[in-house]
């Protein structure tokens, strides 16, 4: 406690420095002849986001004063209530990405964005008929407990916590180039780099000391601001455009450069349609939405397997909810923020093209509907809601590296809880630092590459590995381990001769594998991977693993046996 | 989780039939979904033209965003149906079992 005490401390004295240097820079007076001055400081998001600051600190330090033992740690003592959940795994799902990024590309594309909207969402009932509930029963901190539930726990640990961490390794350098740029547009004062460092500062405080208490509550207040507020941006648009879809859509085919190539293309426009490319695209969304760890993660933190599957059906009414949103947020921009020379670079040259980037439709959207004052909120939501996807990604980077690799692998279950939370404390920071580092290191990259990747190794290896270990008696740790490894390195190597990175990113000239998902060429290869080392397994261990299935199944299935929440002992 | 009550429920029927049912109900609803999906997906890769029809001759919107939506709203029904039951007669089933395995 004292620690949390003096951190704050440091970070109150660096926070009222840096606000004295916005005011003095504010109050500068220009003169005469010098360069033009800087553009008006944006209060109000900075005061909105400072609250929520505030009261997320607040949180963290209750949070800190009941996170005791290492499920307080990881899996907020197992209290998390159904709706609850559903609001956090809606939370994790509602990235700044998806907020702003799908709202973009409807802007840009009009109806292709609602695939991926639809690709994003589908994910979920698969994880509710299939993983949901039985993760709860199985596991205790980390998906890697359930794939290694019946088998070797070095291996299977290792090639799922690698998977786990590659995955949220690339989403954290995503999500930090988005928080610093979006920042860095809403308040110019704010460096890139600054707001990387506030970014990653805060989230190390949040988890090292509130655990998955904390990390679950602030992803729980941000869910609640960003439904709110992009449902007021959402009734605006209607309200603008007289409650009536057919005016929405008709106005936006009218304003829309492309006219009514937005309603008729399911490809990027501009782009060829590509049948497999599409169906690779497809699932990859998928089944990748159902092997995210710090999604899978959020199923350990309810009270039994009853909460598992009611949260799965709160966070898809709230994901759903949220899309259709998105979906009038971006015709919305099209029709209140394209054409408007006060959000675009140049009207006379390109009508969409907006200021400040690609990601800003939503946000220009809400100054459009309601003004400064909440254009303040949703860019202080946005910010919101980017440390709180960082928080939840840092929690399962560090529960893989802590339970998994150093708990199990390393010390093979003989480390105490106090050495197993100190060591994921050690893990949380060392995850924030690297996050800040990379977030700088990225700036100027093209991070275009990494929906794909992220989605196709979670698509690949974690989600088929984690099924077959649940459902498949067979399954033995050779199986998995090689099928999970081609996963993993089958989709990094078929990205990396692909369009996306070969061509765009290294500049070698036509890709070698000629589509942007690999998943529909990796995923089929892992599955005969998978089966033909584990029925060819003629090994002892092997045997001893089929065997053990039948156990495995009854506590999958009846849950006894399965962890218990704190609240009932 | 003791030897005995393992054998317990390994040996008693509605252990099976739980498991036989919730199966039934997991994977039907399974099928359905990725039925609707990549019914969805399929039309987008090879009949594009009929997804990107308008809805009437005097309209914009185009069928395909109808039966997006219609695929996001059949997800959260049928993700209804399955809490239902499982939440409701599954879990009761699931509560005798472990409780005839206890005594």
């Amino acid at each position: 406690m004292r620690l949390f005490h003096s951190t704050l401390r440091t970070l109150a004295a660096l926070c009222t420095g840096f606000i004295c240097n916005l005011a003095w820079s504010a109050d500068a007076p220009t003169a005469p002849g010098a360069p033009p001055a800087s553009p008006p400081i944006n209060w109000e998001a900075i005061i909105m986001f400072v609250i929520f600051v505030a009261i997320t600190l607040g949180i963290t330090y209750w949070a800190a004063k009941r996170t005791k033992s290492a499920s307080d740690f990881y899996a907020a003592g197992r209290g998390i209530t159904g709706l609850q959940n559903g609001m956090a795994i809606a939370g994790d799902y509602m990235s700044a990405a998806s907020f702003l990024g799908i709202a973009a590309l409807v802007y840009m594309n009009g109806f292709y964005g609602l695939i991926f909207s639809v690709g994003w969402l589908v994910g979920w009932p698969i994880i509710l008929f299939t993983v949901a509930e039985r993760l709860r029963n199985l596991g205790k901190y980390t998906y890697a407990d359930v794939a290694s539930f019946r088998l070797q726990q070095g291996p299977v640990r290792t090639m799922a916590a690698i998977g786990s961490l590659i995955v949220v390794l690339w989403y954290l350098i995503g999500q930090a180039v988005g928080a610093g740029q979006l920042l860095h547009t809403l308040v110019p004062q704010i460096s890139y780099t600054q707001s990387i460092i506030i970014v990653g500062t805060l989230i190390i405080i949040y988890v090292t000391f509130g655990g998955m208490k904390a990390t679950t509550w602030v992803q729980i207040i941000k869910a609640a601001l960003l439904l709110g507020g992009a449902t007021l941006i959402a009734f605006g648009v209607m309200a603008h455009e007289g409650f009536s879809f057919e005016k929405l859509f008709a106005d936006a085919v009218a304003i829309h450069p492309k006219h009514l190539d937005i309603m008729k293309s399911v490809v990027p426009i501009g782009a060829k349609a590509n049948p497999v490319e599409s169906i690779s695209l497809g699932l990859t969304l998928m089944f990748g939405t159902a092997g995210l760890p710090h999604i899978l993660m959020r199923f350990f933190t309810v009270t039994n397997a009853k909460a598992a599957r009611k949260s799965v059906l709160y966070g898809t009414c709230f994901i759903g909810y949220f899309y259709i949103l998105t979906f009038i947020i971006g015709f919305g921009a099209i029709v209140m923020v394209a054409n408007h020379p006060e959000y675009v670079v140049d009207v006379s040259k390109n009508i969409l093209a907006l200021k400040g980037g690609g990601s800003m439709p939503a946000v220009y959207l809400s100054h459009a509907v309601g003004g400064d004052l909440f254009l303040g909120f949703i860019a202080a939501v946005a910010f919101a809601t980017i440390l709180a996807v960082v928080s939840g990604l840092t929690m399962a980077g560090a529960s893989a590296l802590s339970h998994d690799i150093y708990a199990n692998v390393i010390k093979k279950g003989t480390a105490t809880e106090a050495e197993e939370i100190w060591v994921s404390k050690v893990c949380v920071i060392g995850l924030g630092i690297l996050a800040i580092l990379l977030g700088i290191a990225f700036e100027k990259q093209n991070v275009a590459y990494i929906v794909a990747l992220t989605f196709s190794i979670a698509a690949c290896s974690n989600f088929p590995i984690l099924v077959l270990s649940i459902f498949w008696r067979g399954l033995t740790t050779r199986g998995a381990v090689l099928g999970g490894y081609t996963g993993i390195f089958g989709s990094i190597g078929l990205l990396i001769i692909g369009p996306t990175v070969w061509t765009k990113v290294l500049g070698n000239g036509p890709a070698i594998f000629p589509y942007d998902f690999p998943t529909f060429v990796v995923l089929p290869l892992v599955l005969i991977v998978a089966y033909v080392f584990s029925v060819t397994d003629n090994s002892e261990s092997a045997a001893k693993e089929r065997a053990a299935f039948d156990r495995q199944k009854i506590r999958s299935e009846t849950g006894l046996g399965a962890e218990v929440s704190a609240a009932v002992h | 989780m003791s030897e005995i009550s393992a054998d317990h429920i390994q040996n008693n029927p509605k252990y099976h039939q739980l498991i036989k049912q919730r199966d039934a109900l997991a994977w039907s609803l399974s099928a359905i979904v990725c039925v609707m999906y990549f019914g969805f997906t399929l039309m987008i890769a090879f009949t594009p033209d009929v997804l990107t029809a308008p809805i009437s001759a005097d309209s914009v919107i185009p069928q395909g965003m109808l039966i997006g939506v219609g695929v996001i709203l059949g997800s959260i029904i049928l993700t209804g149906v399955y809490v239902a039951r499982a939440n409701g007669q599954f879990d009761t089933l699931t509560d005798e079992i472990i409780q005839e395995s206890l005594k």
